[in-house]
């Protein structure tokens, strides 16, 4: 009870607050999203894109 | 048979007997067919007999593994790199790659800088400048592959009147895609026994009709890989056909991803909403309606 009593007092009680919040989670979620997916996909595809070749034709590397 | 009772035998043997009876049926019977056979081309029911064989298909194409061919794979982008050389070194004296610039490279198969110094080695022609002359300047990153022909009657009269069909988007369109490229570039052999292939042609069964202007190109050892693959035949094929299908699909890597992407989300979306449906309906179904009849006042 003390959780919801907290998230209620936190967040849902401002309206501007709550809205805020909302944006932060979709904002924090697009990106957590993206970097879940892109990690899966990187392992998934380890040694076949062009960043996993691209050391070996790198010529000056500043 | 009410009918007939009712106009009398005659009046139905002359109806059915006279020539304007048998016209318009002729007609209609005429003009359905016509229609039909405008509509869908052939009739149903009926066999049809065409002076063809199927060798005029071509053979199917064996499905080949692709590196790409999943719904999560990437193309291979080290096999883009050699199909590249391979089609430089091999494929680019006669077909043209008119819709790859060299900046489509960067970071695909190359680096900016060699890519750079690939365009610097082309002439192209710009202009015009002050005194309206145009004048030949080395290739930037912006320009386009260069084209082995200036024009397509050239290609033409360089190739025994065939012409060699640009690559940019071959694997699209073709059927059987890279599948078929491969086995069109692997598959040459002799004409079978009976198969007369005229002077200048080349047998190749995976090509409907199976006669093509194009000889095989690729045998082994034909073009050194800088990072030492062994250059065999089918190797320069599938390094080719990987970088022609990369040619056709540059956003291939990135729709796929994009694609998970999309599926998670909008599976998530779905089953939110299938249970967002139930919730808010569970109630109203499960509803009972009792029906309580009015109370009797007036008191009997």
């Amino acid at each position: 009870m003390s959780f919801a009593t907290a998230a209620y007092n936190t967040i849902f009680k401002r309206n501007s607050v709550y809205v805020g919040s909302v944006f932060a989670a979709a904002f924090a979620f697009g990106i957590g999203f993206d970097s879940g997916v892109t990690a899966f996909w990187d392992s998934w595809n380890k040694g076949k894109q062009w960043k996993d070749i691209r050391h070996k034709y790198v010529q000056d590397e500043e | 048979m009410n009918f007939i009772l009712i106009l009398g035998p005659n009046d139905y043997q002359s109806f059915m007997n006279s020539r304007l009876t048998l016209a318009s049926a002729t007609l209609f019977t005429t003009g359905t067919v016509a229609w039909y056979a405008h509509f869908y081309g052939t009739l149903p029911f009926l066999g049809e007999v065409h002076a063809s064989h199927l060798s005029d298909e071509g053979l199917h194409p064996v499905a080949y593994p692709w590196p790409h061919n999943g719904f999560f794979d990437t193309f291979d982008h080290a096999s883009i790199r050699r199909g590249y050389q391979v089609y430089r070194e091999v494929c680019a004296a006669c077909h043209s790659l008119d819709r790859i610039a060299w900046r489509n490279l960067v970071a695909v198969s190359h680096t900016a800088d060699e890519a750079r110094a690939m365009a610097e080695e082309v002439e192209y022609q710009d202009g015009p400048n002050d005194d309206g002359e145009m004048f030949q300047r080395p290739g930037k990153l912006a320009d386009y592959m260069p084209a082995p022909y200036p024009n397509e009657e050239a290609a033409r009269a360089g190739n025994a009147g065939a012409l060699p069909p640009d690559l940019s988007l071959i694997v699209k369109a073709r059927h059987g895609g890279a599948d078929y490229i491969f086995s069109l570039l692997t598959g040459y052999v002799d004409p079978p026994a009976g198969v007369e292939v005229r002077e200048g042609m080349n047998y190749n069964p995976y090509f409907p009709g199976g006669a093509l202007s194009m000889a095989r190109v690729l045998f082994d050892g034909l073009v050194e890989y800088d990072d030492g693959t062994p250059a065999t035949t089918s190797q320069m094929a599938k390094d080719v056909v990987t970088f022609l299908n990369w040619a056709a699909e540059p956003e291939h890597d990135e729709r796929k991803k994009t694609g998970i992407k999309a599926v998670i989300l909008f599976s998530t979306l779905f089953v939110l909403s299938v249970y967002t449906k139930r919730f808010k309906w569970g109630p109203i179904k499960n509803r009972k309606i009792q029906y309580n009849p009015p109370v009797d006042k007036t008191g009997h």
